[in-house]
């Protein structure tokens, strides 16, 4: 059974349709791309799974729930994490700080336990910090452990990011862009961190990626969008076959889509 | 004459565990910063690790003689298998971890290894990739499991199994492991060092158990260390010296090794140590200097005022103490102010509050630095040796510390010239030779005196001068002899100056360098001059900043003599680099490889053009490629044209 089930999803803003009549399915354990031009509705469909947007047709169903009514806040609870396009971090705290604050959902000491601090809350604190190191080690972020967020480079924002989604320990992992404005090292070692993330964690991930090379690397199916509308759906090496696609990416007089990375 | 005595025998790095084990059984022997903590490991911890994995190398075939190679980070486990080798009747074989493919292939074939131990997915897939060029090799063992997960191949192992094996054999035999150390023996060898040497392969030096720890006793005479010592293990452990202290020193005198977190976390970690004992080579104490610096720039005026004023101070003492002249009451109690109002803070913020002996080798230090160090109150020191001797021959002593030179020979060395004007050396740690290389050894050790290939000269006090390579050492076109290496130094003093290769010698009529800035500094620089640039190669092409570097060469020209000045230099687009086979793994120049692949830049300094124009490709390790366009100008220096 897939883990995440999207069917026949529309979302308006008005009179503009975002999405029309988008479905596709995400199995347990794989890596799942969206790719389109600008504008095609990527990022609306990310916001439709993660809770942001409610689409005005269509059901998602996650690990056998449907969740097409919940709140965010109730989808986090139920493990889906994500990272957004334009980081969205606490620039002010440190790094560690802003991890712990993933492991919100999994706090369970009240104001007054956890005002005091001492015995449960401590415990706790104690115990969501031994999760966060392992999140640390993981992605190599260990010399910015103490830093202020806003004092790191783009692409180690970026890592923290993806670290502040991990700390949920959530089943799927929805990345917004996650290699947008990387030099290629950085990109090399976000791919690796992905591809751990899924194969070390056992993490289900979605990702939004402009770098077909990533895609095609990482993704073990994708699905492409054009105008709110799905217009192909299978392995990387098919869709890239695919005249539609072609046609999308390029343009009228198109020519073969090729990877770009390695 | 042998201080090995002192040993009662246990004259083994094996032998000294079993030791150390006695002594201090749950006493902290490594310890290792794991997920934000520092996690111990007695002596005991220490050898049960040891006992298990040199038992579980016994069962995979490794006997005496046998050759064990190890790649990878400083990690507890590293030294763990090189002493298990040696248990086992082996010689461990340190490998830099920054080696590329063809290096890895190399020394692992030439050393004739049939296990190599790596610490992860990184150094695996480098011996994976090139194994078809190892056939000797049975057994690959990784530390870290991280990414392996995958990996299928038959000789793959991961460390905890081998430990599993040698568990089943204690169980077995009980006391073969206490047996295969006990035949051990002082001159057995230890390990294999190769050095990647400025010329043609490396070398691979063999160094017995006496050859290593009669070094770390007779230094040890001269800059002690205890048993409660804190030591930080940062530097290769493929070098000789992070052998030096983190094996030899580290067993036969039982202070504490501590094991960084990540490369990236080094200075962090020493804060937090805070250890007693610390060895680095000049690049680490230059980078303290300027960070101090930089953040100095940076902080209120308030602490920027107590800086200014205390930091004088501070110099002022300590170059009465390099004169070896008294330092007057009042100025030792101005000191003590220092002390309280600066110096104690600023030790603390770099970790170095507690230090007692502290060293820099492998390369030239500059004075400012060794002023700066002294100023706070750290006792730096110099040290010179090389790996055939163990690691170090020479050092400071306390209270006479002299810039130029690189102190005494340690007890039990004996130092003279040659005629040639060649350092050599004498001791119970010249080396056995060089394993396979024949040629090589008989060129280096004649008569038991180890032939450096260093220039140099002692001087009235019995402190020891060195040059340059003694091949490097050339005649200018009006005959006078000339090192480029202590034009080079100099040149590198500067804070600007990342590196410098100095051309010339009898065929061109006068010197010339080729530098490399550095970025970081230079950047800052640039920052503060409101000057914008992009890339290294941009910042290096700035007008601005050969205004900068003129005024540095031309600072070092005024140390010279007439003869021996630079005329001019070119600030190269690229930083020079280990992996372009510019420099060594110990970060030496590679004088020949330069001045092949800048042949068209030294041509047009000689050319008598002023500006040179460079198209070149670059490739990376992962076979990537990058192609740099740019227009180097040389750069004419204005007093000099006479």
């Amino acid at each position: 059974m897939a883990l995440l089930d999207v069917r026949n999803v529309t979302l308006h803003f008005r009179g503009l349709t975002a999405l029309a009549d988008v479905s596709f399915a995400v199995e347990q354990g794989s890596i799942y791309a969206i790719i389109g031009p600008n504008g095609a509705g990527k990022t609306s469909m990310l916001n439709c799974v993660s809770g942001v947007y409610r689409p005005q047709r269509g059901r998602i169903a996650f690990d056998g729930r449907e969740i097409t009514a919940l709140s965010p806040a109730l989808r986090a609870r139920l493990g889906i994490a994500r990272t957004f396009q334009n980081i969205a971090l606490f620039k002010g705290m440190t790094v560690l700080d802003n991890l712990l604050v993933g492991r919100h959902v999994h706090q369970r000491a009240g104001v007054l336990a956890g005002g005091f601090y001492w015995g449960r809350g401590q415990r706790e604190e104690t115990a969501h910090r031994v999760v966060i190191e392992g999140i640390v080690d993981f992605l190599e972020i260990q010399h910015v452990r103490k830093k202020v967020v806003g004092t790191l480079s783009y692409g180690l924002q970026k890592r923290v990011e993806l670290a502040r989604a991990l700390a949920l320990e959530p089943k799927l992992l929805l990345l917004d862009e996650p290699m947008a404005g990387m030099n290629a090292e950085e990109k090399e070692d976000m791919a690796r961190f992905v591809v751990e993330a899924n194969e070390e964690r056992g993490t289900t991930v979605v990702m939004i990626e402009h770098d077909m090379g990533v895609v095609m690397d990482l993704a073990h199916r994708v699905t492409v969008l054009d105008f709110g509308e799905r217009i192909a759906e299978g392995p990387p090496d098919e869709v890239r076959k695919s005249q539609d696609v072609q046609r999308a990416y390029l343009g009228e007089h198109f020519g073969p889509l090729e990877g770009t990375g390695e | 004459m042998s201080t090995l005595e002192q040993l009662g025998g246990d004259e083994t790095f094996p032998k000294l565990l079993l030791r150390n084990t006695r002594r201090f059984g749950e006493r902290t022997a490594l310890r290792e910063k794991k997920f934000g903590i520092w996690r111990p490991v007695s002596w005991r911890a220490y050898l049960d690790a040891v006992r298990e994995f040199s038992l579980g190398l016994t069962s995979l075939g490794v006997r005496r003689g046998d050759k064990v190679a190890i790649i990878g980070d400083n990690r507890p486990e590293w030294v763990m298998a090189e002493v298990a080798a040696q248990a086992a009747g082996g010689a461990s074989v340190g490998l830099y971890q920054d080696s590329n493919l063809s290096e890895v292939a190399y020394v692992i074939d030439h050393c004739d290894a049939s296990v190599v131990v790596a610490e992860d997915q990184e150094q695996v897939d480098k011996i994976l990739d090139m194994l078809d060029r190892l056939p000797k090799v049975r057994h690959v063992i990784y530390a870290d499991p991280r990414g392996l997960r995958s990996y299928r191949h038959p000789v793959l192992l991961p460390f905890e199994r081998v430990r599993a094996l040698g568990r089943t054999l204690q169980a077995s035999e009980p006391r073969r492991f206490e047996e295969a150390v006990r035949q051990g023996r002082a001159d057995d060898l230890a390990i294999i060092s190769y050095t990647s040497g400025t010329t043609g392969f490396p070398k691979g030096a063999m160094l017995s158990f006496r050859n290593l720890l009669e070094m770390a006793l007779a230094l040890h005479e001269v800059d002690p260390k205890r048993e409660a010592d804190e030591f930080v293990s940062f530097l290769p452990l493929a070098w000789i010296g992070e052998q030096m202290m983190s094996l030899s020193s580290a067993l036969a005198l039982g202070f504490t090794v501590n094991f960084p977190e990540e490369p990236e976390t080094v200075l962090e970690n020493i804060r937090e140590i805070g250890p007693h004992v610390i060895f680095a080579p000049p690049r680490v104490w230059e980078g303290l200097t300027s960070s101090v610096q930089v953040r100095i720039m940076d902080t209120t005026p308030f602490k920027r005022f107590l800086y200014g004023r205390c930091m004088p101070l501070g110099e002022r003492v300590a170059d009465l103490r390099f004169a070896r002249k008294p330092v007057p009451l009042h100025w030792r109690v101005l000191h003590g102010l220092g002390h309280a109002l600066l110096f104690r803070a600023l030790k603390d913020r770099l970790g170095l509050s507690r230090v007692r002996s502290a060293s820099t080798g492998g390369a030239a230090l500059g004075p400012d630095v060794f002023r700066f160090f002294h100023a706070m109150g750290v006792p730096l020191k110099q040290i010179y040796g090389q790996t055939e001797i163990a690691g170090i021959s020479c050092i400071h002593r306390q209270g006479d510390i002299q810039f130029h030179t690189v102190g005494q020979p340690i007890p039990g060395t004996e130092l003279r010239i040659s005629e040639g004007g060649e350092i050599l050396s004498r001791s119970g740690s010249v080396f056995l030779g060089y394993y396979k290389n024949e040629a090589a050894t008989v060129e280096a050790l004649r008569d038991g005196w180890l032939h450096s290939g260093d220039a140099g000269h002692i001087t009235e006090d019995g402190h020891l001068v060195v040059i340059d390579r003694l091949k490097d050492v050339l005649r200018l076109a009006d005959g006078t002899r000339y090192s480029p290496q202590f034009i080079e130094n100099r040149l590198k003093f500067s804070p600007y100056v990342k590196e410098a290769v100095v051309i010339g010698g009898q065929s061109r009529p006068y010197l010339s360098a080729l530098l490399c800035i550095d970025m970081g500094i230079v950047g800052k620089w640039a920052e503060r001059q409101k000057i914008a640039y992009t890339t290294y190669t941009d910042l290096s092409s700035k007008p601005e900043v050969y205004d900068l570097l003129e005024r540095e060469v031309s600072k070092v020209n005024e140390t010279l003599p007439a003869a021996a000045r630079l005329r001019k230099f070119v600030l190269l687009y690229k930083e020079l680099d280990a992996d372009d086979e510019e420099l060594t793994r110990t970060r030496k120049v590679r004088r020949g490889v330069v001045e092949e692949r800048y042949r068209d830049v030294i041509a047009a300094v000689y050319g008598e053009r002023d500006a040179v124009d460079i198209d070149t490709t670059i490739r990376f390790q992962d076979g990537k490629t990058a192609r740099i366009q740019a227009r180097l100008p040389v750069r004419q220096m204005e007093r000099e044209v006479a």
